[in-house]
């Protein structure tokens, strides 16, 4: 199968984060990057459809400048044969103005199969594989927690609340990963040496216009510190006053 | 880990991707469980699949063998990011890579190399290193182990090892024995043998306070028969086993490293969240003094390692160059250990925290693979041209 994965850099979401001078964005100083955890479950469900349908091909893509090309190259380094940077100075906050430049190169790529993450850390949004979907003219199944592969057709399970559904779609589709599916492996000391090797190519990406920005951001409010009213039995009756009356839980 | 000298600006990219898939690792699959196994006395067995998948058993030999053909260097940030997690978890890849594979490699026939190197890399195949014995341990040319050649070419092996790390879990063991009845240590011989063989036994050694999670055991041979294929063709002399000393002390310069960089990063975070007089800990001059210290030595062990490895890829490196920097390192992590133990306070003696437990371990490593004053001797040798061993 041909399966093309679209995949993100983000910074790691375990960071202590400040938000930039501009108060639109975060301060990026100090933060380190790697292939969003969404999107590398995502390659890791097309290594292993790939691998258990036999000779096929994974080829990654990421929308960005040349610092994403660290992490085609580990996605390269877990398994994918091959990588294409859709190349821009930054990566525009618009989804759609990211699909428009997936779209324009996935749609002469004959894949059978284009994953997503279901959405990516930083924005939290989920426009950009939906978005692909339907400009490329595709089925679109999101948040897949389960997906399997055969006679051309398409079987994927999403989580509800409380319950499940499984879905079935005709190939070509685009999927969005949910997490849980797979554990993404680690690069192995091998496949980051053949990585080196692999071919990785560069093109302009020819982003749609950029509609929705972001104004502002803000952090949540700091904690008030906890405070204690006392111990056992005899502090219930103050917790439940409390919590009544200044919580106002109850 | 707080990067002060820029440190990685001198790796490539390729040694930093390697670096990171081990930390990763180690971050996922070895801290959640590795204070729990300590306590236990328990070497986690259930992570070595990952870690053959993940390519580090042999990874510095070539990918003829199914190895990774790493640079040195590499191979250097494997042993660091293992020993973050714990020295037993990196013991036991220093074992199977520098001590077993390694002898295979350099002093085995081409039928030897084919058979065990591809299935170790996979540790399909686990090996242990026998040279210490009960009464020969800074002084391994005195060793009493001996295997006699039977007329037809094969062997029988006499004798025991003590303090083998992996000895009980092991598949074959790299043992180094005397041949023929000659007391000399131009005698001894490299000998694969598997650890079913009749007559073969492995003791866990009970009662360590150090590398509690790590296998170690005590070897005896009685009456071994061994084919007439087990013994390493190229090894001669106590030279052989000493040349993969060398191999596994040079990582063992850079573990030391890791297990001081952990020590380091857990004493600093403590630091900043821990409130005394009002204030956190991080802010008072001594503690600062701590800390300061800590990362200069740490940095200067991370140059000198760097260094090495680059000498090592240029194939010019000097095994007394090994022992300065085995010796300095392990040092350098042993100090660091116990004094972020001692910052963290009270809490610094839990198995939950894991200064102690590296301290602990450190004193292991201090002494295996040369002690630090025998390290000290090699070294005064090469600066006097006179030995103070003879
Ligand atoms: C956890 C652990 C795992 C080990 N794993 C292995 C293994 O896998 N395979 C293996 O073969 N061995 C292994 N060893 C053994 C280790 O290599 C030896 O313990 C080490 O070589 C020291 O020998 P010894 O303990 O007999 O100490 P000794 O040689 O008895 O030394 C005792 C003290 O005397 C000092 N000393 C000795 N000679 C001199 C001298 N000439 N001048 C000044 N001081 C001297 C030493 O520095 C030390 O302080 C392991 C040891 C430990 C603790």
């Amino acid at each position: 199968m041909k399966i093309a994965v679209c995949i993100k850099r983000t910074p790691d979401s375990e960071s202590r984060f400040k938000i930039a001078a501009s108060s639109a964005a975060i301060d990026e100083a100090g933060l380190k990057f790697d292939i969003d955890d969404f999107a590398s479950y995502a390659v890791e469900v097309a290594l292993q459809l790939n691998e258990k349908q036999g000779p096929g091909e994974t080829v990654v893509y990421a929308v960005g400048p040349d610092v994403v090309q660290e992490t085609l190259r580990k996605a390269m380094s877990m398994g994918a044969d091959r990588a294409v940077q859709l190349k821009t100075d930054a990566v525009p906050y618009d989804g759609l103005a990211v699909a428009k430049a997936l779209a324009a190169e996935l749609e002469s790529g004959g894949y059978d199969l284009v994953l997503f993450g279901k959405h990516a850390f930083d924005t939290s949004a989920g426009i950009v594989g939906t978005a692909t979907a339907e400009l490329l003219g595709v089925p679109c199944v999101t948040a897949a927690s389960k997906l399997d592969i055969a006679g051309g057709k398409g079987t994927a399970r999403r989580e509800l609340e409380g319950a499940a559904e499984i879905v079935e779609f005709p190939l070509p589709a685009v999927v969005t990963i949910d997490e849980g599916i797979a554990r993404p492996r680690y690069p192995s000391l091998k496949g980051i040496m053949a990585a080196k090797k692999k071919p990785l190519e560069t093109k302009p990406a020819q982003l749609g216009p950029v509609r929705v920005t972001v104004k502002s951001m803000e952090l949540p409010a700091e904690r008030a510190p906890g405070r204690i009213i006392g111990e056992g039995a005899a502090a219930v009756p103050e917790l439940v006053r409390l919590l009544q009356t200044e919580a106002k839980v109850l | 880990m707080l990067d002060f000298y820029n440190i990685d600006s001198l790796l490539s990219e390729e040694e930093c991707a390697i670096r990171d898939s081990v930390r990763q690792f180690v971050d996922e699959r070895v801290l959640p469980i590795i204070g729990k196994c300590f306590v236990d006395g328990r070497f986690p067995k259930e992570i070595i699949p990952e870690m053959a998948e993940l390519g580090v058993f042999g990874a510095n030999l070539p990918e003829e063998y199914g190895c990774a053909g790493l640079s040195n260097v590499a191979y250097g940030l494997i042993n660091q990011e293992l020993e973050r997690g714990d020295s037993g978890v990196r013991s036991f890849a220093s074992v199977q890579s520098s001590l077993a594979m390694y002898p295979i490699y350099a002093f085995g026939s081409d039928e030897q190399k084919q058979k065990y190197l591809p299935r170790m890399a996979k540790a399909e195949v686990i090996g242990c290193f026998g040279l210490t014995e009960p009464d020969y341990g800074s002084n391994p040319s005195g060793m009493i182990t001996m295997a006699r050649e039977h007329k037809d070419g094969t062997w029988i092996l006499n004798g025991g090892k003590m303090w083998i790390t992996n000895g009980s879990t092991a598949h074959i063991a790299v043992v180094w024995a005397k041949t023929n009845g000659d007391t000399s240590d131009k005698s001894i011989r490299g000998f694969i043998v598997p650890t079913d063989s009749t007559g073969f036994q492995a003791k866990d050694q009970k009662g360590k306070l150090s590398l509690r999670a790590s296998d170690t055991s005590e070897l005896v041979f009685q009456d071994v028969e061994l084919p007439a294929d087990a013994i390493l063709p190229r090894s001669g002399g106590l030279k052989s086993p000493l040349m993969c000393l060398t191999q596994a002390r040079y990582g063992i310069s850079w573990g030391a490293i890791g297990a001081a960089m952990a020590c380091f990063e857990e004493a600093l975070e403590y630091a900043k969240n821990r409130i005394m007089f009002d204030r956190p800990i991080a802010g008072f001059q001594i503690q600062q003094e701590r800390l300061a210290d800590m990362l200069t030595e740490i940095v200067k062990a991370q140059l000198v390692s760097l260094h090495l490895g680059r000498l090592k890829d240029a194939g010019t490196f000097t095994p007394q160059q090994v022992s300065l920097a085995k010796r300095n390192n392990v040092s350098m992590a042993t100090d660091v250990a116990r004094e972020a133990r001692r910052l963290l306070g009270a809490n610094g003696i839990l198995a939950e925290y894991a200064s102690m437990r590296h301290m602990e371990n450190l004193e292991s490593v201090y002494t295996y693979e040369g002690t630090h004053d025998v390290h000290s001797l090699v070294l005064g040798q090469a600066i006097t041209g006179l030995s103070a061993f003879k």
